[in-house]
Parts: C-alpha cells; structure tokens; sequence
C-alpha cells in the first residue's frame, strides 16, 4: 500500500520494484481462477445439459460426472478462500487489500476519480498509485469477497440438499434457503454469480493486459513472479 | 346427546373391516417413516379418538383442494377417517347454509373451545377487506375470530400456505397466508396445488396419534411427507445422472422415459410427496406420465419464470430495470467516446 515504510523514501516514480503478492497470494490467485474456471464449466453444464448422446443409458454417467468435479473443485474452491482469508491475517500489507475498501480516505476517492477518467481514456496517463488502484480494489473487493462467499455459501447450501436434513452443510447453510426465499431462488441466483464471475473475468483480464500495455506497472507478470517492476517515466 | 362415538366405533357402523382399517395405518405408519410396533398405536389412537372437532374454513380458493380430498373419500378408508373427524363447518361439504352454517361453526368452537382444528384453504386479501366475504365476514375477519380458540391450523394448499395464485404478480388483492397472519397457534403447512390427498389425512392421522405437532422443515411443512425433493425420490434419476434428457415432447428421449429436465422439470427443488405416494390411489404421478414438475408445493411457484423454462431461469419481474441498465451503460460508453474523440481532436490541433 501507500505507506510501505521500505518504499517510502524513494519517490513513487523513481521506483524499480516493489515485492507486491507474497507467494500464498500467487498460489491462491491461480487456484481460485482455476476452480471458477471448472466451477463455472460444470455449473453451466449443470444448468443447460448437452443432448442426449447414443447408446445404453448404462454406459453413460455424465451428469453424475459433472457434479462430482463440480463438487470436488468446490471443496478447493471454498478452502482456498478460506486459507486466502488467513494469510490476509498474517500476510504483508497487500495481502490484506483484497479485505477492506479505505472508504474513508480522501485521496482514495480523488483517486477512483482518476482513474475512472483513465479507464475511459478521458486523462492520458494513469494517476501515480502504487498499491491497487480504487477501481480495481473495488472490483476485486466486490467479485472476490463478496461474490466468492455468497457462492461458497448458496453452493454449500444447494450440496446440503444433497447430503440431507441433518447434514453439516445443511446444519451451517440452510438459513441461506429461508434468505433467498426457496430452493429454486437459491439456484437462480447460483446460476447468475456464475455469469457475473464470468463479466468479472472479462473485465479483470481486459483490465490487467491494458495496464501492462499502457501503464508504467507491470501487471500480469506480477501476479507470476509477485515483483511488480516499473518502467522508466518517458 | 352428549355421546360421541369414537373414530373406531363409526368406522365398524359404516362397514370398514378391521382388516381395511390395520391397512390404513400400516400405510400411514410407513409414509410416517414409523417402525412396524408403532401401527397398533396409530390404530389405537385413532379408533379411540373422540372425532375432534375441525372447521374447515375457504377463502381465496379455487375448491381445488376440497376436490382432491373428496377424489380420494369415496370408498376409501382414508376419507371415512375424514367422515369421522367432526367436519362441523366445511363451505362446499356442509349442507347448512346461511345463518344455520355460521351458529354451527360458532357452536363448535365453544363446545371445544382450546381443543378444535382449523384446516384453512385459501388465501386472505389484505388489499380490501371487501374483496372476499362470507356471510358478510371478511376473510381476515373470519379467520382471526376462528383460530382464537384453536389448538392448531393446518393451512391446507399452496394458496393458505403460501399465498398461492391469488398471490401470484401482481397480486391484486393483497393476498397473504395463513402464516402471515397467525402467529400465536402452530400452523402447519400442507402445501400442492392441491396437495395429495393422502398427505392431507396423513397429516391429521400424525396429529390425532401423537397429539402433538409435526417435525416441520423450513417453510412449516410436515418433513414426514416434505423432507425430500421430487429429484430424490424420482424414478427418472438414473437418467438425470446418465445425462438421458427429453429434449421435446416427442423426441426419442420422451417415448424411452428419460429425465424431464430440460422440459423445465422442478423436481430439484420441489419438496413433495408425488414421487412417493403418488396421485389417485397411487396411480402414477406427473412425471410417470410424462409431464415434469410445476413445483406446486414451493413458496411462488407461479412467478417462477415459466413451466417449461429450465429450472433457475431468473423471474426478476419484468425486463425494464436491465433495458435501463442496457440504455444507461450505452449512454456511458459514448459520452466516454465522445470525450476521448474531443481529446484526440485537441492533440492533433496541438501535433
Ligand atoms: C465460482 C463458483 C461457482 C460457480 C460459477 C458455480 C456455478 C454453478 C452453476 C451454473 C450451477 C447450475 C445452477 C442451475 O442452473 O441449476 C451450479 C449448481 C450447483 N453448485 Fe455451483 N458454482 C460455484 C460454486 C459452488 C460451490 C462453492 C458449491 C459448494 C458445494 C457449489 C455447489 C453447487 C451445487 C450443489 C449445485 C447443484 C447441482 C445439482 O443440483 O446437481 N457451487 N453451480
Ligand atoms: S424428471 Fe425431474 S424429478 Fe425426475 S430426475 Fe428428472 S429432473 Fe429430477
Ligand atoms: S409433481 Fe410437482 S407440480 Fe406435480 S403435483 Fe407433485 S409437486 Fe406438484
């Protein structure tokens, strides 16, 4: 963030690199898109089946099939947030951006006002931040602590069925039924987290190749390496 | 006068065999999910009870719900069991009317003032209280003044459960459940439009055995004949799992009896008893004959997007507010494109 004591006597621009995603954090980031990935290919095969194919019935567990990886990337899915939620606990001060919006900071508002002006190629140059920008923490905020929870919490909810009355995962999420009205709202809105998970993917990755490319940050190789590297100001 | 036969001594007069009888509650037993020793109990209890009194009170309905119980009544034991619970006041069944209708119903709820049962079909309109009465009582009225000396309700159908399809967008009249509105007695929901009629009796019979209210799962239903979907106890899973869908009506897929699915089926989120006990006298079901499920027995099935759209279609009323957003994000895009244009102009100017 701003006030990382080992950067702050260099000037922002004059920067080389900044130690940024902690190896945890780099891992994470990978497995969680991995598993939003499989989440959201099995979820939508869920939701709309291929056609029949030929054949004995009996040869055939495709559904089944289907649920199971669903099933099975869920548990990688909803543990992995949850140690991404310690390491934001123990981890180094990036590690908890991801957690809290400072909305009451000043210049993080001026700054969301900036570039929000940068993304609509309304000011040539991006604002000089060095830690995540407004608009992308709010994003990441927004997609990936909230939305991750509330699909952590309908899919639990919805596998609860599965499992039974009674059952752990009925026992800690069955509320969510009674929230959202009934089973069938709890599916519906399963299905829509999913295509806000993929909005947000196009976005993010638009986003991150167009700060590579246009900005003085690197973007995406810091999410490989976890050093984000400067360029020289023209 | 002040005799009262009991359950067991009716059913002897009107003809049911003891073996017809031990039939019925080994039924009841089973689809209570209860344990073999526990029949002679339920038949016990039954042939000993002293035909609690019920009123049977129908607001916003569509009679449906009487229908189907009195589809079942005829000759089976079931509805002789019905014929022995005191029915003081029933609208379609009673053949009092008038003044003569409302003393019965107010006579009944003194004698066994604490202790009756009020079974309601129907929802209530909150709109206007004009909206629906009987005998120049609104619905609110009625049913307020009903329950105040009962020992329970029992909201039978998915209207008195849930609102129903007077309830249904845009809801004109306001309409409202049993449960909105009562909340000092226990009220159990028997939800389908209309319910099973052997859950509606089941549920009287679990009531009269063991006194007691049922094990309700979250919507109040009774979790003896609610507690599992459709999807769980379908005979079609198999091919749910196998990936086997009915694309049409009159695919291949329909005529082999593979899964209704992809036909808007319900059943995955449809807590029922059809799969199970099924439709007249055990018959078949819907889905046996080849229809998927509407999901009768849910909170708003009506608003749900359509009967043959797939299961989690979104109902979000109607499609203005994403016009908007649509028409909102467009108007972003070209003032931005606009502005960046003006931009441009100025630095080739510059240039
Ligand atoms: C990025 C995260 C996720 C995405 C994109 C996703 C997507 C989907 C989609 C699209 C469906 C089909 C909904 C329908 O139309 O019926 C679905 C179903 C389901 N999901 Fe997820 N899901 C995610 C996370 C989870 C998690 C964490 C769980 C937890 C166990 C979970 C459990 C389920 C269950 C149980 C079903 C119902 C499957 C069935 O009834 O056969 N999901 N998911
Ligand atoms: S027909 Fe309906 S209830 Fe039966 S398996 Fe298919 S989806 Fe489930
Ligand atoms: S199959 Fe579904 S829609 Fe049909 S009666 Fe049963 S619960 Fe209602």
């Amino acid at each position: 963030m701003q006030g990382s004591a080992a950067n702050s006597v260099v000037r922002p621009e004059d920067r080389q690199a900044v130690y940024v995603f902690e190896a945890p954090v780099r891992v994470w980031h990978w497995i969680h898109a991995l598993s939003i990935v499989v989440l959201a290919v099995t979820g939508y095969l869920i939701a709309n089946p291929l056609p029949a194919i030929g054949g004995e019935a009996s040869e055939h567990f495709m559904m089944g099939n289907l649920r199971m990886i669903h099933f099975i990337a869920s548990y990688v899915f909803g543990i992995g947030f949850a140690v991404r939620i310690y390491w934001g606990i123990v981890g180094n001060s990036h590690s908890r951006e991801l957690f809290y919006l400072p909305v009451w900071r000043g210049d993080w508002w001026r700054n969301f006002w900036e570039e929000l002006k940068f993304y609509f190629f309304m000011r040539q140059d991006a604002p000089p931040i060095s830690g995540h920008n407004p608009i992308a923490q709010t994003a990441f905020w927004l997609f990936n602590v909230l939305l991750t929870l509330f699909m952590i919490v309908t899919g639990f909810a919805l596998y609860g069925e599965g499992l039974g009355l009674g059952s752990w995962a009925d026992t800690w999420f069955g509320w969510v039924f009674l929230w959202l009205g009934d089973a069938q709202n709890v599916r519906m809105w399963h299905l829509l987290g999913m295509w806000l998970f993929i909005v947000f993917a196009i976005l993010h990755i638009y986003m991150a190749i167009r700060a590579d490319i246009m900005t003085r940050q690197s973007s995406v190789s810091a999410i490989i390496s976890g050093w984000r590297t400067y360029r020289k100001v023209k | 006068m002040n005799y009262t036969p009991t359950v067991g001594q009716i059913l002897q007069a009107k003809g049911v065999s003891r073996r017809g009888f031990l039939k019925y509650c080994a039924t009841t037993a089973s689809l209570l999910a209860l344990p073999p020793s526990m029949i002679p109990r339920i038949a016990e209890a039954i042939e000993n009870a002293r035909r609690p009194s019920v009123i049977w009170l129908s607001f916003q309905e569509c009679t449906g719900c009487t229908e189907s119980l009195t589809r079942s009544s005829s000759p089976t034991v079931e509805g002789l069991i019905f014929d022995a619970i005191s029915l003081d006041y029933h609208h379609t069944l009673q053949a009092a009317s008038g003044d003569q209708a409302e003393a019965a119903r107010h006579a009944a709820m003194e004698e066994n003032d604490g202790n009756y049962l009020v079974l309601v079909d129907g929802s209530i309109p909150m709109g206007n209280p004009g909206f629906s009465t009987i005998a120049g009582i609104s619905n609110y009225d009625m049913l307020m003044e009903t329950v105040a000396g009962a020992a329970a309700v029992v909201a039978i159908g998915s209207c008195a459960a849930f609102g129903g399809i007077p309830g249904a967008n845009p809801n004109p009249t306001g309409a409202v459940s049993v449960k909105d509105l009562v909340t000092d007695k226990p009220v159990i929901n028997v939800p389908g439009c209309p319910p099973i009629p052997m859950v509606i009796t089941g549920v009287l019979a679990q009531f009269l055995t063991f006194g007691a209210i049922p094990d309700l799962d979250k919507h109040g239903r009774p979790l003896a004949f609610f507690g599992n979907t459709i999807h769980d106890r379908c005979y079609r899973r198999p091919f749910y799992e196998q990936g086997k869908f009915a694309d049409t009506f009159d695919d291949e897929g329909a005529k082999a009896g593979w899964c209704l699915y992809k036909l808007g089926c319900k059943g995955p989120t449809t807590y029922n008893a059809c799969a199970t006990v099924k439709w007249n006298s055990g018959t078949s079901f819907p889905i046996e004959s080849g229809h998927p499920c509407l999901g009768c027995s849910e909170p708003r099935f009506w608003d749900k997007g359509g009967f043959y759209q797939p299961l989690s279609t979104g109902h979000f009323g109607s499609g203005a507010k994403l016009a908007g957003a649509a028409v909102a994000g467009a108007a972003l895009g070209v003032a931005a494109a606009a502005a960046g244009r003006r931009r441009q102009a100025k630095f080739t100017r510059e240039a």
